[in-house]
């Protein structure tokens, strides 16, 4: 799993839902390139000029609560969000993530968003559970990620993914 | 076991699970509607431009579409959106299509009940974050994203990871004017909304045996809120009665061991709740209606899902009779089998001589999508599920969320009030 290093976008707010994510009138578009120009936009209308590919989102708990609209992952991968740090994540959010093969949603202990700051550069060292922060010079743990999670995310998704427990192809 | 153990471990071929483990199960049923559909579809065809094939649906059957939205067509985008699901579902011989203007139609988590298409035992997943609903029926029901949807068209299962279960009993007896609502609600405010994260919300005890099975769809509708990968309600005579009137398929209903090994067990004395609501920005705000009673609102909303189900009409019909609403009232049954025998029974007569308009099944403005939705600082009270911001509107509307009772209540003054202090 290849995550190289990226700037850190940083809203420490707990609960972040999917009408914040990409609002509900935005729902029956289906073009990423669109959705992505409304991505945050209940947050932070301002977030989709901000934001360059390989950059990180780093928010408080239950990250992507509310509904299943997988246009969220979609909206935010586009955009070029290659993994979101948060202490945890709703299950929705985190199945479509990972299954649709878009971004890395990364469990990271509540005390770390204070040690990070919006700006700072930072790189995920996922083989050992580890996030580098470039900028001050620190590190902090990660929770690790099961080894089918990782391979559903290189695969592309999890349509990609042959390696299923039954042993089935394609 | 646990019923959801028991109901994933038949559908993944195991003797024995625990939670934790992850299974690819066996799917019974799966559904999409007009705004995962699509979603869902674009995947698919992405997955044939890479030189897969995709010539059918594992089993045509299994699948069923809902149209429910963003009908009618709110624009030009959402008409084709509705025409993409359309001409896809034609192409896979998916027959049961529920489609607008055409029949039976309305709002999926609705239709899953009122048409009896999962049954207890199941394994049913759909594309939409209340799909937990279903789990009343005394099914395995969860939600799921485009992607996951995309799999189970072509093979028939999906991974899960088996839920620890939350057993809650519901003690006593259901004083008037306290619906499932209320008891959910408070439940909600209690383990917070991400209390049930990943995990499965069981609802047990005197108050479930006694309450409809409408009620108790309520009551796992809005498992989501906490943040549940499924609610589930164990079956008895009150579900096969329901499903005796709806369907002629056979099924083979699962129940929990007696020696089930649960996460954490709560118990809730009922008689004591008082009439609640949930303020902006969370379900999980509550206050009693009494201790909002100054908060005036601009607008009333009888909808959806959790909220427009027979019983919820009759509710807020039985507050409203011979009486006139203050703010602007708007009334959308969930399913058009509803409608019909809210129409026979009246109900449509009191809402309309009320001053409350009726609109079709839909489910518009509790999403936010159309048909009433809020302008910047509005204030309603609605029987929906979920009110954080910008959920029915612009994202300073607010939303205070309560059951049909308290609701109709509040229309009639124009302001929030317990629907017991209402001169007569």
């Amino acid at each position: 799993m290849n995550i190289k290093k990226g700037r850190v976008h940083k809203y420490n707010r707990d609960n972040i839902d999917t009408d914040v994510i990409i609002p509900g009138p935005y729902l029956k578009i289906h073009e990423p390139k669109e959705l992505a120009s409304h991505a945050m936009e209940g947050i932070d209308p301002d977030f989709h000029n901000k934001v360059s590919p390989g950059d990180f989102l780093l928010c408080g708990s239950n990250f992507g609560c509310g509904s299943s609209r997988e246009h969220a992952p979609i909206a935010l991968s586009t955009l070029g969000i290659q993994a979101i740090l948060a202490p945890s994540f709703a299950r929705i959010f985190y199945r479509n993530a990972v299954d649709g093969g878009y971004l890395l949603p990364i469990e990271i202990e509540r005390s770390t968003i204070d040690l990070i700051e919006d700006g700072n550069t930072i790189e995920i060292d996922l083989p050992n559970y580890k996030v580098l922060n470039l900028d001050k010079n620190e590190t902090y743990g990660i929770k690790p990620l099961s080894d089918m999670i990782i391979k559903i995310v290189e695969a592309g998704g999890l349509l990609y993914y042959s390696d299923d427990a039954k042993g089935s192809t394609g | 076991m646990t019923i959801t153990e028991k109901i994933l471990a038949r559908a993944s071929g195991k003797n024995v699970i625990s939670p934790d483990d992850v299974v690819f199960g066996n799917v019974d049923k799966v559904m999409m509607h007009d705004v995962s559909g699509p979603g869902v579809i674009k995947i698919l065809n992405e997955w044939e431009k890479k030189g897969n094939r995709f010539d059918r649906v594992w089993d045509p059957d299994k699948v069923w579409i809902s149209e429910d939205h963003f009908v009618p067509a709110s624009d030009r985008i959402s008409a084709e959106n509705v025409s993409t699901l359309s001409r896809w579902a034609k192409k896979y011989a998916i027959r049961r299509h529920f489609k607008y203007g055409l029949g039976q139609y309305g709002i999926c988590h609705t239709l899953s009940h009122e048409e009896g298409l999962v049954l207890p035992g199941q394994v049913y997943v759909g594309g939409d974050s209340h799909t937990n609903t279903t789990g009343a029926m005394g099914a395995f029901a969860a939600g799921l994203g485009h992607t996951d949807i995309a799999y189970v068209l072509m093979k028939g299962k999906i991974w899960f990871k088996v839920p620890h279960t939350l057993l809650f009993k519901l003690h006593g007896k259901k004083p008037d004017y306290i619906s499932a609502k209320d008891v959910i609600l408070h439940i909600i405010a209690d383990i917070g909304i991400e209390g049930a994260n990943y995990k499965c919300m069981q609802f047990t005890g005197d108050v479930v045996k006694e309450i409809s099975m409408e009620e108790r769809l309520t009551l796992t509708n809005m498992t989501t809120e906490a943040g549940a990968k499924s609610g589930i309600i164990e079956p008895d005579s009150t579900t096969y009665d329901y499903l005796s009137k709806r369907t002629t398929s056979n099924y083979s209903p699962i129940h929990g061991d007696e020696n089930a090994e649960y996460l954490d067990v709560y118990e809730y004395e009922i008689d004591q709740l008082e009439p609640t609501v949930a303020k902006p920005y969370s379900p999980a705000n509550i206050k009693t209606a009494r201790e909002l009673e100054n908060i005036e609102i601009d607008k009333a909303y009888i909808g959806s899902c959790t909220g427009a189900k027979l019983e919820d009409l009759r509710m807020s019909a039985a507050i409203l009779d011979g009486k006139k609403v203050r703010v602007r009232t708007e009334v959308l049954p969930a399913a058009q089998s509803i409608y019909l025998k809210a129409l026979q029974e009246g109900l449509i007569d009191i809402f309309i001589k009320a001053g409350a308009v009726v609109g079709p099944p839909t489910c518009g403005a509790c999403c936010g999508a159309h048909m009433g939705v809020l302008a910047k600082d509005e204030i309603c009270i609605s029987t929906t599920n979920r009110n954080f911001p910008g959920r029915m509107g612009h994202v300073d509307s607010k939303t205070y969320l309560a059951s049909p009772l308290v609701v109709a209540a509040s229309a009639l003054k124009g302001r929030i009030i317990d629907p017991r202090d209402l001169e007569n």
